[in-house]
């Protein structure tokens, strides 16, 4: 029941905080911290109670799970469950939460209630999407995403919201259809094959798909997941999104919605389909390579604070659909790393680019410069996050990145000696971007404040985060290990990637 | 035992860059180069009594392996964060302290003016910390976590200055450059573990003698790509551009980081790894020959520079190349003894530049000095015992002892020639050439300018330190073999001495060096007009610009990468992927256009429409 709470929670939370708007401006965002924080409480329960074991002998897959009938005609139920991997991600996800709020204290003015409403509801899709194992359930939670976040950037973004929140809400829904008719495919497939009419995750894995089917229904999945990570060429609404967005919408989209989309390859695509996944394995793994460049090279020629930010999304999500298609043990534990620092790392970049907007009303870092002198602490931390983004050792992001590059060097050298060379784009466009907005000559401007103590506290909190897991990760890769290798075990002899590995051949 | 300390020498300075980042602001600059200085200060202390103890009371197979915690573990994959010394290391360990030390005492006077004190010296303390790790890291992933450290600390003190964007350019670049070979580097890593199954130095030394044939793919492969980070950060060819623009940087930096420390980690890497490198004679050939290229194309560079800063970084790069003729060689020691002469003269060179640029209102042009000889004695004196020992005068310099060790290993090895000897020979006069035309037009001749500052305590101490072993340095390997037999239960042996072939050696390069010395005199001090005469004809002058701007690689890698990158870059700002999906929506609002015009309300139309339409779809009907 506990899972079903930890959504249920934000859902009540978000109403609450919308009629409380009519009352008073503040109490969306004390009942929007409250109700996160206690879902926070109760993830931390889950973490604590549920210490890492080996029990790959019990046969068990999950931690625990929430079972009830839903459309038991149809076959659709309320099925929850929980594995490490999910629970790492719900950490992640109700932190950026909490962080979204914090940042968004003095940022929105206006339809504060609604605004919060639109928060928590989105932060509730997001948890039932990293929850739901009921394919149809999974499905309607990734709808439950979509539409507040729509209303995020159409009202309370920049300049060009309306062009950028109706341009993601097109993507994303257009590819989200593709997946429910794959969905729908799978579930007759398997329901004349076996007579066993189910959206059950578990019951449809390993599904036996005669011929070119489980290559279509695998590409409706791999299309949604695609756009969502995203993956080059269908990355396009991303910069818009992002750029539009308000900080605590850009916080959300860069780190949460976008893992939904890693989360959901590596959760349903490969999983359901494997053999068809392996196939596709090459290009797939191309494409990663393409969005990391491409993304670097992209962002490296942005004016805009925010779009500059938005592209090295691209970038390192390149890393996650790499180790994804590389479904290689070390490579996994880099991608699970990789969400997560690149969730903080880019989540801290946003509200520091936000934290300046709302500080000198642009986002042209041509209009920056010399900032260092003003604002000490925001360089110092922009620094910071700016170094972890181009995978300094020592930071969370370097860990994944490089795991997931020593992962798929057994898989595909080629691959990865490319990837790597996209590190050195990062290097470029991180020092550019922060060499622009901070360092040279100062421009005439009146005084700017400095990091409140408030938003210091966010930014030492997600800081402490990145070091700890650039040091000493090996939580995360316990809590991991178990759901990894179960993801692993489900495609066992049938995802095969052809290794170019030439060298490791000729020994 | 202080050994058990080890891991105290790199923790103090790291220790002291949390403490001034977190509350530098608010510390007074004494407070501040208290803890800067003494971080650094205690690490050299514990780094002599480890030193002492480890050389005094070996530990059982010559090594002490310290593991403080498992960094990650995954699948077989399992790096630590531990440390690893042996007698490498112990040399590495008790330069870098020291040097780091006296150059953190300097910079607390140097330095004392700035904004940003603090900031100074929350990076120099995270540059040592860095490079300690660097070349006391037990594994390769570690050493990685050191390497990009130092990296990132050169990047940020280049550009400390960030209000000139010419510094952050500098640093950028450096940085950029130095990422490119850390990029093959990290290919290395992905290659040997798996390979090999360990990231750890000493068992991938130890498997890949083993498994690997020498000559193999894989070992050419694996030697090759550390080779790139090597020359990244070593500022070798074809990627030592980056050096000469990071002398933007303050004069202590350029002394502790681009000449002392960290640009000799690539040294340190090879010599590290050096199974590897013996298992791939082919890749060990080119680092031999890229070095005696370097040292000459740096040398002749270092000579046409006029910004005595330069002078000594192209110096840097030069002498790095003797480095690795000697490690292309397999003259591990040799290698290592030229690190350490290196250090102590080059670091004193900086410093004395130091000196001198704040005493002439920050003068870098060496023809705008001169006659500083009288108003500036001891760093004169300290200067002159510098420039001896990079000129490698016989008998008294350390230089001498280190760069004869170089050449002499460099014709007798086995993998060596004469004409990789016979380079870095000609590099020696080269080099005595270029350090003395700086001594004699800056120290001598006419003063044209008052010197305006002079040198404190703080500033004296560390010229005078290192001064002394810029002579004494050298007398380990004079008449004994203390420092390579030392070193040899690190790194295996080069090869007997030749007593009688290697004399003759001796005074060849002790006559050139002394020539080149004498022929900075005559052309430099005594008759300046020799060279403006040659100067002013056609192809010298050509070939003296030439020099002048590195030989102009800037010029061809701007070429060749950089506007090409930035020119693709923006043109393609707005991502040209967009405009398809744009154009797609821009069609669809097209036909919406055309459509909403038939739209025109007049019933006769709509019924020609549904005429028209009905009798299309019979005849589709009919006909199909």
């Amino acid at each position: 029941m506990i899972l079903a709470w930890i959504i249920i929670i934000p859902l009540t939370g978000g109403l609450a905080a919308w009629y409380s708007g009519r009352i008073n401006r503040a109490w969306p965002r004390w009942i929007s911290l409250i109700s996160l924080m206690l879902t926070f409480v109760l993830v931390l329960g889950l973490w604590v109670r549920n210490p890492v074991r080996d029990f790959s002998n019990s046969g068990a897959t999950w931690l625990i799970e929430f079972d009830r009938e839903w459309i038991p005609q149809l076959g659709i139920s309320l099925h929850l469950a929980l594995d490490g991997l999910s629970l790492l991600l719900l950490l992640l996800t109700v932190f950026l939460g909490i962080m979204s709020v914090g940042i968004s204290w003095t940022e929105i003015r206006e339809r504060v209630g609604f605004f919060h409403f639109n928060l928590l509801w989105i932060l509730a899709g997001v948890m039932g999407v990293f929850l739901a194992i009921d394919l149809f359930l999974f499905y309607f939670f990734w709808e439950l995403m979509l539409v507040p976040m729509y209303f995020l950037i159409a009202l309370w973004g920049h300049e060009n919201r309306r062009y950028a929140s109706i341009k993601f809400f097109l993507f994303t829904q257009l590819s989200g259809l593709l997946m429910l008719i794959a969905i729908l495919g799978l579930y007759f497939i398997h329901g004349r094959a076996t007579g066993i009419y189910t959206f059950d995750y578990m019951k449809l894995l390993g599904t036996s798909i005669p011929g070119p089917a489980a290559m279509w229904l695998m590409l409706g999945f791999l299309a949604a997941f695609a756009v969502k990570l995203p993956a080059v060429p269908l990355h396009t609404w991303l910069p818009d999104a992002h750029t539009e967005a308000p900080t605590a919408g850009s916080v959300i989209l860069a780190g949460l919605l976008l893992k939904t989309g890693a989360y959901g390859l590596m959760r349903f695509a490969v999983p359901l389909f494997p053999g068809a996944a392996s196939d596709v394995a090459p290009i797939a793994m191309a494409l990663a390579v393409a969005g990391i460049i491409y993304g670097a090279v992209l962002a490296f020629s942005q004016t805009d604070i925010k779009r500059l930010i938005a592209y090295t999304s691209i970038s390192h999500m390149g890393f996650v659909l790499l180790g994804i298609f590389a479904w290689d043990r070390i490579a996994l534990q880099g991608v699970v790393m990789q969400m997560i620092c690149h969730g903080i790392g880019t989540g801290a970049l946003f509200m520091i680019a936000g934290a300046l907007q709302e500080r000198i009303h642009t986002r042209d870092m041509e209009q920056m410069g010399g900032l260092w002198s003003k604002v000490p602490r925001m360089g110092a931390v922009m620094l910071f996050f700016a170094l972890a983004s181009l995978g300094l050792p020592g930071l969370g992001n370097f860990v994944g990145e490089f795991l997931v590059l020593f992962g798929t060097y057994r898989v595909t050298i080629v691959m990865t000696v490319l990837a790597t060379a996209g590190i050195v784009i990062a290097t470029v466009y991180a020092l550019w971007m922060v060499q622009r907005a901070f360092h040279g000559e100062g421009r005439e401007m009146r005084s700017v404040p400095d990091f409140s103590l408030r938003e210091m506290a966010l930014m030492s909190v997600m800081i402490v985060l990145l070091v700890w897991l650039g040091l000493y990760p090996q939580p995360v890769f316990d809590r991991g290990r178990e759901a990894l290798n179960n993801l692993q075990k489900s495609t066992a002899g049938t995802f095969r990637v052809v290794p170019d590995n030439v060298l490791r051949v000729s020994k | 035992m202080f050994i058990e300390l080890l891991w105290l020498i790199p923790a103090l300075p790291f220790a002291g860059f949390l403490v001034l980042a977190l509350t530098g602001r608010v510390l007074s600059r004494t407070v501040t180069a208290a803890i800067g200085v003494g971080s650094v200060g205690l690490s050299a202390l514990i780094a002599f009594l480890a030193g002492t103890s480890f050389i005094t009371s070996p530990p059982p197979g010559h090594f002490y392996r310290q593991v403080l915690w498992t960094w990650i573990d995954v699948d077989g994959f399992r790096p630590e964060i531990a440390f690893y010394l042996d007698a490498l290391s112990v040399v590495m360990m008790l330069v870098i302290t020291f040097v780091s030390f006296m150059i953190h005492l300097y910079s607390s006077e140097f330095m004392a003016d700035e904004e940003g004190y603090a900031r100074f010296f929350a990076y120099m303390n995270l540059f040592v910390g860095s490079m300690l790790t660097l070349v006391l890291a037990d594994n390769l992933l570690f050493l990685y976590l050191g390497w990009e450290g130092v990296g990132l600390c050169s990047y940020l003190l280049i550009g400390f200055w960030y209000k000139d964007p010419a510094n952050g350019y500098a640093a950028r670049k450096a940085f950029v450059v130095t990422r490119i070979g850390d990029a093959a580097m990290a290919v290395g890593l992905f290659l040997l573990f798996t390979n090999l199954g360990t990231l750890q130095i000493q068992e991938i030394m130890r498997l890949a003698g083993q498994q690997w044939v020498p000559g193999s793919g894989l070992a050419v492969a694996a030697s090759a790509l550390l080779l790139g980070g090597a020359l990244g950060k070593s500022a070798q060819l074809p990627l030592q551009t980056w050096l000469p623009d990071a002398m933007a940087g303050p004069t202590p930096v350029s002394a502790l980081i681009h000449a002392a420390t960290m640009v000799t980690a690539g040294v340190y890497l090879i010599a590290r790894t050096h199974v590897l490198f013996t298992l791939a004679p082919a890749v060990q050939m080119v680092v031999a020959v890229i070095g005696a290229v370097t040292l000459l194309l740096a040398g002749l560079s270092a000579l046409t520079q006029k910004d005595i800063k330069r002078v000594l970084a192209y110096s840097t790069i030069s002498q790095i190349g003797y480095m690795f003729l000697a490690l292309g060689v397999g003259a591990w020691t040799a290698a290592v003894f030229h690190f350490m002469t290196h250090a102590f003269f080059k670091a004193l060179l900086f410093l004395c530049a130091g000196v001198i640029i704040t005493g002439l209102h920050h003068e870098h042009d060496i023809f705008k000095m001169g006659g500083v000889r009288r108003q500036l004695p001891l760093p004169f004196m300290t200067f002159l015992i510098g420039a001896s020992s990079l000129s490698a005068l016989p008998f008294f310099t350390a230089g001498f002892y280190s760069k004869d060790m170089v050449l002499h290993q460099t014709w007798f090895s086995s993998s060596g020639s004469p004409w990789l000897w016979s380079a870095g020979l000609a590099g020696a006069f080269i080099t005595s050439l270029y350090a003395f035309r700086v001594v004699f037009i800056v120290f001598f001749g006419e003063a044209k300018e008052q010197v305006v500052k002079k040198p404190g305590m703080k500033m004296l101490i560390p010229l005078v330190a290192l001064a002394f072993l810029s002579i004494t340095g050298g007398y380990v390997e004079s008449g004994t073999t203390a420092f390579s037999g030392f070193l040899h239960t690190a790194l295996p042996q080069t090869g007997p001495a030749h007593g009688g072939a290697g004399l003759i050696l001796l005074i060849i390069s002790s006559v050139v060096s002394l020539a080149g010395t004498y022929s900075a005199y005559v052309l430099f001090l005594r008759n300046p007009e020799y060279v403006e005469n040659i100067l002013r004809k056609a192809p010298a002058s050509l070939l003296h610009r030439l020099w002048f701007s590195g030989w102009g690689f800037d010029r061809i890698y701007d070429i060749l990468f950089v506007r090409p990158f930035v020119l693709i870059a923006r043109i393609n700002r707005d991502d040209f992927i967009d405009l398809i999906y744009g154009g797609m929506a821009w069609v669809g609002l097209g036909f919406n256009r055309s459509l909403v015009r038939t739209q025109t309300g007049k019933v006769r139309l709509y019924a020609v429409g549904v005429a028209l339409g009905a009798a299309i779809l019979l005849a589709a009907v009919m006909l199909l």
